[in-house]
């Protein structure tokens, strides 16, 4: 049984240098998509409302469960399109004045 | 039959993993950025469409009903909801995260407050999760105007905030030890409350900071979540919540840390010294401000060599960036070199300056670092500051200024700054701007959006 849980912080140990080796030489015209962008990827959530709903047995789990899965579902929807939102327009600056 | 159903499912978890790491990795370079999130994107979506072949799971109804609303409604609100009003959009959204993991943990301990090992991992989560959704709305509220923007500063606070939280936590012990669900209600109530009262205090100019932490500690909190999950039937989702929470914890971390570095304050003293509630006393201005009309700078702007443009928060409220851009276009196209100097800190969110002058079409490469830009300055002939103020404040090179140490554009050094800006007030952390009384530094009172409009069309006479 607690075995999963020290496999699971063997991988959130790694996880840590990753997620800091990713990121540590970013330029500061990209914070707002990368800050964007993570708030998307822990919108993972969502999959984690869906197994807690999913397997709710009673009324009140149910109900949480229910606002977990909005929840989560907003995070992941609104974070994606926030993040695409602002990197389109990086884009399009690049192909209107990149050139002089 | 189930089993390679299982396979399959943990075989897409783990693709998505790496999607979403190399996604990341693509987010830091301006040329992979988009694919970077595209792919993110597929991901998750493959990831949220096999967990429903999970085996055992009920409450399909409820479920898609759920992601109906929940996803429709995101994702039209982040589709009509003007650029200006990113930063609060990037709060809500983390706050919907934060909630997410505080719901799943309140699920998780319901149905297995028995286990004392699960059920402590999700009253961690159900903390930080809590204080994040709580946080993310009161930074919302602020950033969306619905509240004051300064801090607020209530009586005791620190005793109380530290009581409500000690309480709080208190509480989450204590239904481990009773193994009681009666003491989540209360637990629940006051980490929300705690997490309200430790963002009042944060003004608006702190905000990049605070948003930066609140999107890694809903990082933290999917994390923790997962971990409780991975003791479960379902324990393949649990890891897969484990590796993304904790990328988006760690780089969330770095990110806070590096906006707090750009103020030269700790990420605690941001959170706890309510900043910018006090006003500095003693300090005495020498000389005074000196105000200029519009038509001057155009002028003086027309024959400048080199003209930085320095923008804040004022250039956001005002929303001004198509001005400048006009501006920009119109000097350039006299033969003046044009660049932008963009302080890590300038606005409301981490690069808040970037978006916005990227929306209004400026190429990027015209954007620099304060650490870029420093040094041309001195052989700037016009530097014009829209609307920010205490990242250009030289009080920041004085002793015993409230601002000192802190990295800012040193704007001063160029021969002449014109200030763009709305009165005679303070700026946010209610200091008085050296940089107003220099000899060198003229006034161009009014909203940034009229002021630079006027430039443009005195430019173009």
């Amino acid at each position: 049984m607690a075995t999963d849980i020290w496999t699971a912080l063997f991988i959130a140990l790694l996880a840590v240098f990753v997620g800091y080796e990713v990121i540590s030489r970013v330029p500061t015209l990209l914070h707002t998509p990368l800050m964007s962008g993570s708030n998307f990827i822990h919108g993972i959530v969502l999959v984690g409302g869906i197994v807690a709903l999913g397997l709710a047995t009673n009324v009140a789990e149910q109900a949480i469960g229910f606002i977990a899965v909005v929840m989560g579902a907003m995070n992941v929807t609104g974070g994606y399109v926030v993040t695409e939102r602002i990197l389109s327009m990086f884009d399009r600056s690049k192909k209107k004045g990149g050139a002089p | 039959m189930t089993d390679w159903i299982g396979t399959v499912i943990d075989a897409v978890y783990v693709v998505a993993v790496l999607v979403f790491i190399l996604g990341l990795k693509a987010l830091s370079s301006p040329e992979t950025a988009r694919r970077g999130i595209l792919y993110a994107g597929v991901a998750m979506l493959i990831a949220v469409a096999v967990t429903f072949l999970s085996p055992g799971l009920s409450n399909f109804a409820l479920i898609a009903l759920g992601i109906g609303i929940g996803g429709l409604g995101g994702w039209y609100w982040a589709r009509v909801v003007k650029m200006t009003a990113m930063p609060q959009m990037v709060a809500m959204f983390n706050g919907m995260g934060g909630g997410a993991a505080a719901a799943i943990a309140a699920v998780e301990l319901l149905s297995t407050l028995s286990d004392r090992v699960t059920s402590g991992l999700s009253i961690a989560g159900a903390i930080i999760g809590s204080i994040s959704i709580a946080g993310s709305m009161i930074a919302f509220l602020k950033l969306q105007g619905w509240m004051p923007s300064k801090a607020i500063v209530l009586p005791a606070r620190q005793f109380v905030n530290t009581g409500v939280l000690v309480f709080g936590v208190g509480f989450g012990v204590f239904a481990l030890w009773t193994l009681s669900a009666f003491w989540l209600l209360p637990f629940f109530v006051l980490l929300l409350v705690y997490g309200i009262l430790l963002t009042l205090p944060i003004g608006g100019a702190d905000m990049p900071v605070v948003i930066s932490l609140f999107n890694a500690l809903t990082g933290i909190a999917v994390a923790l979540d997962g971990f409780a999950l991975v003791n479960g039937p379902l324990g393949d989702a649990g890891y897969a919540m484990v590796i993304a929470g904790t990328l988006v914890g760690a780089s969330g971390s770095l990110l806070t840390l590096l906006m707090a570095k750009a103020m030269n304050r700790s990420v605690s003293n941001v959170f706890f010294s309510a900043f910018g509630a006090t006003e500095e006393t003693g300090a005495t201005m020498v000389g005074s401000m000196k105000p200029i009309e519009a038509s001057d700078v155009a002028v003086m702007m027309e024959y400048a060599g080199q003209v930085i443009i320095a923008p804040g928060y004022g250039m956001a409220v005002a929303q001004a960036q198509g001005k400048v851009k006009e501006l920009a276009d119109i000097l350039e196209q006299k033969g003046v070199t044009v660049k932008f100097a963009i302080h890590p800190v300038a606005g409301r969110m981490p690069g808040h300056m970037n978006v916005l002058l990227a929306e209004a079409g400026i190429s990027y490469d015209k954007l620099f670092d304060r650490d870029e830009i420093n040094a041309e300055f001195p052989n700037t002939d016009v530097v014009l500051v829209i609307g920010a103020n205490d990242v250009v404040n030289p009080a920041a090179h004085r002793q015993g200024s409230p601002l000192q140490g802190m990295p800012i554009l040193d704007v001063e050094q160029a021969k002449n700054v014109i200030v763009i800006k709305r009165g005679q007030g303070k700026g946010f952390a209610g200091i008085e701007n050296d940089l107003f009384y220099r000899d060198n530094c003229h006034m161009l009172y009014g909203d940034a959006q009229a002021a630079v409009g006027k430039l443009v069309a005195a430019l173009k006479k």
